[in-house]
């Protein structure tokens, strides 16, 4: 054996079955070692659609997504995708191949300090240069990708370790004596936690993305305290979109009656969140009046940003079933009468008047999918809107870049998630600005057949660069325009061998929608959509969140707006 | 929201890059660091990294829970938070210009307990010890006569063992050294 089918075996012994990847001088002889291995491999056709596909496959799935890539070139298009499932917490070990150690520092050919460049966008890497530390080094890199607040690992082996015999035991001991997270909560802080609550007259739950692995926790702490729940762009599965305790999404583009509820509350619980500055806006605006009591499993974020008045620090699936059992129903008619108001009063609308807009397509897929499919997301406006009108019912089903906003994400997440969750369909609501930033990998998508749905809301536009622009730029439009040059997405489909069409009217969408939806195969629907819709409502930067603009409700009403 | 110099110690495994992320993790978080000092302790394959920071609590707190996130530091030690003694160890080589001024800084150094190192027909070498305040006070003293150049380590510290019956005493060289340091500043 040698040093890369070590470090395939090692990959097996962690139970990976899948890797995503794009070989290269510095990595062949793992690539070739693969030949002998049972772990499959998904050829992408760009290092960094590698990485936000193990990404999603572990946002999909809950196992550790490994993605493959050469020195040099290879290794640097990975950092996008390491940095975004680093802001978004999101178990990748990415596995690097080098030039030899005795290259290492003389710009040999593809060198790049890929230890050095990942070192700020990974929880932890690793340059191998033994080739009898392997299997500890990879095992630690498993280890502490899925522990604790999970993150990317990068293990990057030199080929000449690659290729050095190995003789050894892959029964190794952890050894790291720095890193020991904090899973058991408190009993004290959770005792304080329950006395906060049962304090509170007007209390909101908010989710994040730490949540999708409590979602049953998450579940049974708000049926029996009746408490409303505000889920974050992270946290959207981790408690069903559609339930009636759902207050839906805070922050830029919340939902009216989430943000209210954040203004007017008297304490937060939050949990698995970071209190991004998208979901608080101005900090010393974000809820004046409320406790915050702060569950996470990195200590580093306990009052990172805002205060927490009662920290505890620990796993979700611990802490909350016991703060659970500390807690009986909460009464809350007062506050849900209010909440009640809120949601009522401001429902999702958006015009029907005018040709297509993204809103309604958003919200077909939404109506066809019933919301039993897995959504990925590019970065934009489309993604905002899908946030809102199909947020998914189960943990794990909802794939959006949140802390990075990675254009070009959504695409190779869609790849992820179809081999995350064989047989569940797949829809990747993009757009046209975005989808291509990595368009290249409808080959992978028609090579696999996997059943993804590209949906392209096509206003020929940045939309949100737009957007901005025309709220505070003064309309001066800047290299926002695409119509003139985009492709025509049909056909581009179709030269990469997949269904692909062309939708311009409501009528046509409504009828191909469920037909595509129903073959299970690739395709692509590019919609082409009204150019100048805008995501509302809005909290323009730097504001808090109850100075968010609703929209130009008097001059929609003139018009006449569908709900 | 009070805003103090925190000694900080960071124990680190002896790895490839370990110090590189610490600096990194300062560099990127914008954590303004006034001195580091790094090296070997006696456990074997351990280092300490000390620094001085000057910030609000809340500050502080944030980046010592970010740096015990890296995976190679074992602890993280805010000093400030308990009876420490520091040290810091400076070199200054002072021009000698006449015989008369050779004398007269060696009973400054005397009155530091400064050590002379060196020595040559035109300049002294001495090695002092002691807090920033001794070492700023026998720089002060030496300009008159002529820096020609220094070096400082940064601040070293270690936790003191707590005192048996409750008093932080002045035991040891430590508090008369510094009494020094205040009488010759006085005088």
């Amino acid at each position: 054996m040698n040093g890369a089918a070590a470090v395939l075996k090692a990959l097996e012994r962690q139970g990976v079955t899948t890797v995503f990847g794009h070989p290269g001088g510095a990595i062949m002889p793992i690539y070739d070692a693969l030949y002998d291995s049972p772990i499959q491999h998904v050829l992408v056709r760009h290092e960094q659609a590698g990485a936000h596909a193990a990404d999603a496959y572990y946002r999909a799935s809950g196992r550790v997504g490994v993605c493959f890539a050469t020195s040099g070139p290879g290794a640097t298009n990975l950092v996008t995708g390491l940095a975004t499932a680093y802001m978004d917490s999101s178990a990748v070990v990415a596995v690097t191949g080098n030039v030899p150690l005795s290259l290492i520092g003389t710009d040999a050919f593809q060198e790049a300090d890929v230890t050095g460049v990942t070192l700020p966008v990974t929880k932890h890497n690793y340059l191998v240069k033994d080739v009898r530390d392997l299997p500890r080094v990879l095992a630690e890199a498993f280890h502490i990708a899925r522990s604790g607040r999970p993150g990317p690992v990068l293990v990057d082996v030199p080929k000449d370790i690659q290729q050095a015999a190995f003789e050894g035991d892959f029964d190794v001991e952890i050894d790291l004596p720095g890193y020991r997270p904090t899973v058991v909560g408190n009993a004290r802080q959770i005792r304080r936690a329950a006395e906060a609550i049962e304090a509170a007259e007007r209390p909101v739950l908010m989710v994040g993305g730490g949540a999708q692995v409590a979602a049953e926790e998450v579940e049974a702490f708000t049926r029996l305290t009746g408490i409303p729940v505000i889920t974050t762009l992270m946290g959207i599965g981790a408690y069903p979109g559609g339930a009636p305790q759902s207050l839906g999404m805070p922050g830029m583009h919340g939902t009216v009656t989430a943000n209210r509820a954040i203004s007017h509350c008297d304490l937060i619980v939050g949990a698995g969140l970071r209190f991004d500055d998208r979901v608080t806006g101005k900090l010393s605006r974000f809820a004046p009046n409320a406790t915050i009591v702060h569950i996470d499993i990195d200590p580093a974020e306990i009052s990172k940003l805002v205060k927490a008045h009662v920290p505890v620090v620990g796993d979700l699936r611990d802490v909350l079933p016991r703060l659970t059992e500390l807690l009986g129903p909460l009464e809350l008619g007062d506050w849900w009468a209010q909440l009640d108001v809120w949601k009522a009063s401001y429902p999702e609308r958006y015009k029907t008047d005018k040709p297509l807009v993204s809103q309604e397509v958003i919200a077909l897929l939404a109506r066809e999918t019933g919301g039993d499919c897995v959504v990925t997301t590019e970065v934009g406006q489309h993604q905002m809107f899908a946030a809102r009108l199909f947020p998914t019912n189960r943990p794990r089903t909802w794939i959006s870049s949140g802390g990075l906003g990675t254009m070009g994400f959504g695409l190779p997440a869609a790849i992820g998630a179809a081999f995350a969750r064989p047989g569940e369909t797949i829809v990747c609501v993009a757009g046209d600005g975005s989808v291509q930033m990595n368009i290249q990998e409808l080959a992978t998508i028609y090579k696999h057949q996997l059943p993804i749905v590209i949906a392209i809301t096509n206003n020929g536009m940045l939309g949100m660069v737009r957007q901005w622009q025309e709220m505070f730029h003064a309309q001066r439009y800047s290299e926002v325009y695409l119509a003139d040059s985009n492709p025509d997405f049909a056909k581009l489909a179709e030269a990469y061998g997949i269904d692909g069409y062309n939708v311009f009217d409501r009528e046509t969408a409504a009828k191909l929608v469920p037909e595509v939806l129903a073959r299970k195969k690739p395709a692509l629907i590019n919609f082409v959509v009204y150019d100048s819709e805008k995501v509302f409502p809005m909290v323009p930067a730097g504001a808090g969140v109850d100075e968010m603009i609703i929209g130009d409700q008097e001059a929609d009403e003139a018009e006449g707006v569908s709900a | 929201m009070s805003v103090r110099r925190h000694v900080m110690s960071v124990t680190v495994r002896d790895q490839p890059g370990a110090l590189v992320r610490i600096a990194a993790l300062f560099a990127r978080r914008g954590y303004n660091i006034e001195s580091l000092s790094v090296a070997q302790t006696h456990e074997p394959g351990l280092s300490r990294t000390t620094f001085v920071v000057t910030g609000e609590d809340a500050h502080v707190e944030q980046m010592q829970k970010q740096l015990q996130k890296l995976v190679d530091v074992i602890k993280v030690i805010d000093h400030s938070e308990g009876p420490y003694v520091d040290r810091e160890l400076m070199l200054i080589k002072v021009a000698v210009r006449n015989p008369d001024d050779r004398v007269e800084m060696r009973q400054i150094a005397q009155d530091f307990r400064a050590r002379i190192i060196d020595v040559a027909r035109d300049a002294l070498v001495f090695e002092v010890t002691g807090d920033e305040a001794k070492t700023d006070a026998f720089i002060e003293q030496m300009r008159t006569f002529g820096v020609l150049d220094l070096i400082r380590t940064g601040r070293v510290a270690l936790p003191r063992t707590a005192p048996r019956n409750g008093a932080h005493g002045s035991n040891g060289a430590a508090g008369a050294d510094d009494r020094t340091a205040s009488r010759s500043r006085a005088a």
